[in-house]
């Protein structure tokens, strides 16, 4: 029960003269669920996107399923195959309807042919709950349903783990328990979770570990009681201060 | 002299009535009306020219249109992902022919392939149509490589990146992605591109052609030396209109239903005033 599936060792990241990522150790194993939280710009978003190397990492190692992808020999689209991504906002592609948005890169890129792609999406649609738009356009769709889908989506390709970066931050408020919902279920399921967020409440309940980032470094890790419950750190202690508190800000 | 709103409004507006009115009066009295209906409106002339305007003429004019847009878009679609490309070289190649090809008159282009091939490749055959095609598809896709290229690059970063965290090739990415949406965004001016082509095909007319080969304008060329009419140009034209209008308003409706971006409004060209 202890297999990792990722491995993060050393990761640091810059954008020109920006330290972003400046060294960041983490293992996430099977079926854990890691929430990041930390303030806006902290390089949560960056730490995510180097796990599938939509960030290149500028030194340190990125293991996936046993797939270095900091090596610039390794088949990349492959490895993403398994790695499967949600986005704060969706990206279903603006062109296609539900279905093909599920089905185009089972077709392309695992092969599948239609109606076993067809029968995959379906599966996942019904898992989170969207059955009934399979022929719709993103467009007619609410944020809540978009997000839905790009979770089927990415459930279509059969991934190893999940990353999550603030699926839920682009939505009005009474659509985030929907998306929250499905995210929920799948973690009861047995899904490895990689998760940034700001809904404490979601952390505390769903994961595992919760890791608290502020510019660039891991300041805090551990089991959601004590980080979001009785956090060491003092920069914890403030930032989540402002995250549970948010009309009282200028108290403290 | 402060004006109100209103007052102002209403003696801009009559001082553009007054205008249109005296205008169109001195027009009606100067022109010699008799002779213009002789010229251009001769019902006998109309009636020779059916059916072979639009059975040869029209559909010629369609065939070339057609023939060189296609060509132009086939060039234009490797042109604009060169222009992207990560290779240097790529690049001027696309910016150094994009730049070539605007920068000279269609007929030039037409007169050099249509004459220029034979010689340059002994043994091609050139007729009609495949020289048209070419040189109507060159002068085109110098235009579409650059509004594709824009295209592309309006197609937001998440739609890349959702696609290459799928999994998917930078290739497959563009074939499925990218550059599908690029035409939904460029759709609008690539009509307008069309309408342009529709008319530049009138350049046919200096290649030299036999009859089955007219096109509109050397159809209605031919007819008025025959007829000794203005009537064949007003036909031709005519012609021409049925196919650029409909094509204009449909670049307008998709700009609309695109939600593309607004042209100015009438405001702002201070010709008309909101009540
Ligand atoms: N592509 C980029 N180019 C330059 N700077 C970037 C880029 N992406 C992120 N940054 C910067 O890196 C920092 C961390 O960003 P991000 O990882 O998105 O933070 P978070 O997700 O925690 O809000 C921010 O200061 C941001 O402006
Ligand atoms: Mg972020």
């Amino acid at each position: 029960m202890t297999e990792v599936v990722i491995e993060i060792t050393g990761l640091t990241k810059s954008f020109g003269q920006l330290e972003v990522l400046r060294g960041i150790d983490l293992t996430v194993t099977r079926g854990q669920v890691v929430c990041v939280i930390g303030p806006s710009g902290s390089g949560k978003s960056t730490l995510l996107r180097c796990v599938n190397l939509l960030e290149e990492p500028n030194s340190g190692s990125v293991v996936v399923n046993g797939v270095e992808l900091n090596d610039p020999d390794a088949d990349i689209d492959a490895a993403r195959t398994r790695i499967g991504m949600v986005f704060q906002s969706f990206n279903l592609f603006a062109h296609q309807n539900v279905l093909n948005n599920l089905t185009l890169a089972q077709r392309k890129v695992l092969k599948r042919d239609r109606a076993k792609a067809q029968e995959v999406a379906l599966a996942n649609l019904e898992r989170v709950g969207l059955s009934e738009k399979v022929n719709a356009m993103p467009g007619e769709l609410s944020g809540g349903q978009q997000q839905r889908a790009a979770i089927a989506r990415a459930l279509s390709m059969d991934p190893d783990v999940m990353l999550f970066d603030e699926p839920t931050s682009a939505l009005d408020p009474e659509l985030v328990g929907e998306v929250l919902s499905v995210m929920r279920q799948l973690a009861t399921e047995g899904m490895t979770m990689l998760v940034v967020t700001h809904e404490m409440q979601f952390a505390r309940e769903v994961a595992d570990t919760v890791l608290f980032m502020d510019a660039g470094v891991v300041v805090e890790q551990g089991p959601a009681t004590q980080v979001i419950g009785n956090p060491r750190q003092e920069r914890t202690k403030s930032f989540l201060h402002r995250v549970l508190n948010p009309v009282h800000v200028d108290e403290k | 002299m402060a004006l109100s709103r209103r007052k102002r409004a209403r003696l801009i507006r009559g001082t553009q009535y007054a205008i249109l009115v005296v205008v169109a009066v001195v027009f009606a009295l100067t022109a010699d009306w008799t002779r213009i209906q002789q010229a251009f409106f001769r019902p006998e002339v109309v009636r020779e020219m059916f059916p072979d305007v639009i059975t040869v003429a029209l559909l010629n004019t369609v065939i070339y249109t057609g023939l060189g847009f296609g060509f132009g878009l086939a060039l234009a679609i490797p042109l604009a992902l060169m222009r992207l490309s990560s290779v240097a070289p790529y690049r001027w190649i696309s910016g150094i022919y994009v730049e070539f090809f605007r920068g000279l008159p269609a007929l030039l282009v037409i007169l050099a392939v249509g004459n220029g091939v034979p010689i340059a490749f002994p043994g091609a055959i050139l007729n009609k149509y495949l020289a048209l095609m070419v040189a109507l598809g060159i002068v085109g896709s110098a235009y579409m490589a650059e509004t594709l290229r824009a295209g592309i690059q309006a197609v937001p970063a998440g739609q890349v990146e959702a696609a290459r965290s799928l999994g998917m090739s930078p290739m497959r990415t563009t074939i499925w992605v990218v550059i599908p949406q690029a035409f939904k965004i460029i759709l609008p001016p690539l009509t307008n591109e069309l309408i342009l082509l529709t008319k530049d095909s009138s350049l046919a007319l200096f290649l030299g052609a036999s009859i089955s080969e007219y096109e509109l304008t050397q159809f209605g060329r031919v007819a008025l030396n025959q007829y000794q009419s203005l009537t064949p140009v007003l036909v031709a034209g005519v012609c021409y209109l049925i196919i650029t209008i409909p094509l204009s308003y449909l670049s307008r409706y998709l700009e609309k239903r695109g939600g593309g971006k607004k042209i100015s409004s009438p405001e702002s060209t201070g010709l008309d005033v909101t009540p």
